[in-house]
């Protein structure tokens, strides 16, 4: 008997947002060609806000793991980057790469004791581990103990040959970041462990009753976003140049900044970061001039999306329209009907 | 031959004691009918047999083997699915991937495998219509049938289904009472646990009653139904004033 189904995942948005995307990145990925420097380190940091919120996303948009305490695997990857680079003479930018092996390494042996959290809970138990990161880092002092380290010039002179080729390097690592996080949480959604994952978000007993095997998948998200997030740590403290325990364990930087971009942009979708990280960006640049009054409008701005579009930007926008870029779930099309 | 066995299984909750040494045995491809009034521990038995509840006495032996310690997952791997009562869809997914995660992690096939079981237990549960619809969006009576429908793409070896005709009309309750019969034509054993005693009857060849956690009657089906215990449950007599 012939096959009367096929399974459809794609819908022209989709396809003609496939296309808008490839040609984003190609202008994006050119950018050292019609960008000035300061540009180039702007998008830079934007990148790895959009790594992070969308990594955060992961984590609690669709694992429900409300974590407050990804600041451990930012700070985590900048040191790791620094003692590779310093202590070993590894390249930096393999340094990256080895960072985020080292953060989801560690990642393994943190999620049983934090796993053993629920909810809120498991909120705090991040933050203090983060806690214990900055304080385990501020006593090493190779590392520059608690006042921090600057990397050495000659680190810096070995990544490339001229300032120029420097920059342009780094900034392509950034991009790579942004689209590696993104990817893994696009083809994470899509696979076996996606829709295990999407099930669990909606119930945990009916998922743990059809065999899912409910720890070992959060542990595998939690470890997957540790890996990635200490990456991203690695790539911004590598363009900040320095590292102090107290920078790379910011709540406030790399953990309250982000959740304010997942949430307006829209938690639980892979657009919403992304939408997010843009907004914030936008916001600024242009108030960050202001100096405190910039933060009450960025809180009245999260408190406003709160209340008015909960589900956070591109929710309510998708909501609206039904549009959804890129898509995780399967239609079936049997051939016997018409669409 | 028996597939599963369960002797003196007890549960309680404080003072309230839901499952009180309860036996039973069901043998490969036979049907068990369970009733009993609301409260009795008809689904405490199933959290149970399924895993979803630890008991505090008493052992389970699935297919030769104690599943007793063994977690819910693992004992649907090794082939017990159940529907739950109160319906719990993945919401955010469609009907047909709600079901395909039954069949996806149940039997842990590949993925066209479970592609193809997916559309097949559709078809045979009449949700094909709603495939692509989600599963917050069905109607109570269709993620009823979904609860059937994923616990039946696990391609399970022992079905536990719990109360899934309540509020059906006639003819879908036939409709019902068919899928049924056709699922144990396949040679799945069942334990069913319903209120509406004419679709029980038409499908089990036991009948088991159940009241305050104990199993007060147990045997074929309308000597057991027309029995002065069940009389006294459901007629709110006790038994020497039904008889008297």
């Amino acid at each position: 008997m012939a096959q009367a189904y096929s399974i459809e995942r794609s819908t022209r948005a989709s396809r003609i947002t496939a296309i808008v995307a490839l040609l984003a990145l190609a202008a994006l990925a050119a950018a050292p060609w019609w960008a000035g420097r300061a540009d180039l380190r702007l998008l830079g940091e934007v990148y790895s806000f959009v790594a992070l919120a969308t990594l955060w996303n992961l984590l609690a948009g669709y694992a429900g793991l409300v974590s407050v305490g990804q600041q451990a695997y930012v700070g985590f990857g900048g040191y790791a980057l620094f003692a590779l680079a310093m202590f070993l003479g590894v390249h930096p930018l393999l340094a990256i790469v080895l960072a985020g092996i080292a953060g989801a390494l560690i990642a393994i042996p943190v999620a049983p004791l934090l796993f053993r959290l629920q909810g809120a809970y498991f909120a705090i138990g991040t933050w203090v581990l983060a806690e214990v990161f900055r304080l385990g880092f501020a006593q090493v002092s190779s590392l520059g103990g608690g006042s921090g380290i600057s990397l050495p010039a000659g680190v810096v002179a070995g990544i490339a040959a001229s300032r120029p080729l420097r920059e342009m390097l780094v900034y392509w690592v950034a991009l790579a970041i942004a689209v590696a996080a993104i990817g893994f949480v696009v083809l994470l959604l899509r696979s076996r462990i996606g829709l295990a994952l999407t099930a669990l978000r909606d119930s945990e007993l009916a998922s743990e009753s059809l065999g899912i095997d409910i720890w070992r998948t959060k542990l595998l998200v939690y470890v997957g976003v540790a890996g990635l997030t200490s990456m991203t740590g690695a790539f911004i403290f590598l363009q900040k140049l320095r590292v102090s325990p107290d920078a790379a364990f910011s709540v406030n930087d790399w953990t309250a900044y982000v959740i304010f971009i997942a949430v307006i942009g829209g938690i639980g979708t892979i657009e919403g970061p992304i939408v997010g990280t843009v907004i914030f960006f936008l916001l600024r640049e242009t108030l960050a001039d202001l100096g405190t009054t910039y933060l009450m409008i960025l809180g009245a701005v999260a408190i406003l999306v709160m209340l008015r579009a909960p589900q956070g930007l591109w929710g309510w926008f998708a909501a609206r329209t039904g549009l959804t870029l890129v898509p995780v779930r399967r239609r079936v099309v049997f051939s016997d009907q018409s669409k | 031959m028996t597939i599963l066995t369960a002797t003196g299984l007890s549960k309680r909750y404080g003072a309230l004691t839901v499952t009180d040494n309860v036996s039973l045995s069901l043998g490969a491809g036979e049907a068990l009918g369970i009733v009993g009034p609301n409260g009795a521990g008809k689904t405490t038995l199933f959290n149970l047999i399924a895993g979803t509840v630890r008991p505090d006495a008493g052992a389970i032996r699935f297919d030769g083997r104690d599943v007793t310690a063994l977690p819910a997952r693992e004992r649907c791997h090794l082939g017990i699915a159940r529907s739950f009562q109160i319906p719990h869809p993945f919401s955010g997914m469609t009907t047909y991937e709600n079901v395909l995660v039954g069949a996806a992690f149940g039997r842990r096939a590949s993925e066209r495998a479970s592609e193809a079981r997916a559309v097949e237990v559709l078809e045979l549960t009449g949700l094909k219509r709603k495939a692509n619809t989600y599963a917050g969006d069905l109607t109570l009576l269709e993620r009823k049938r979904l609860e059937m429908a994923r616990a039946l793409a696990s391609d399970p070896r022992l079905l536990l289904l719990d109360e899934i005709a309540g509020g059906l009309t006639e003819p879908e309750c036939v409709e019902l009472v068919a899928t049924i019969n056709g699922i144990r034509a396949e040679g799945v054993s069942l334990i069913w646990i319903e209120h509406v005693v004419h679709a029980l009857l038409a499908v089990v060849d036991r009948i088991m009653v159940i009241d305050f956690g104990r199993k007060i009657a147990e045997g074929e089906p309308r000597a057991v139904m027309e029995s002065q215990q069940v009389a006294a449950i459901y007629m709110g007599m006790d038994a020497e004033m039904a008889h008297g």
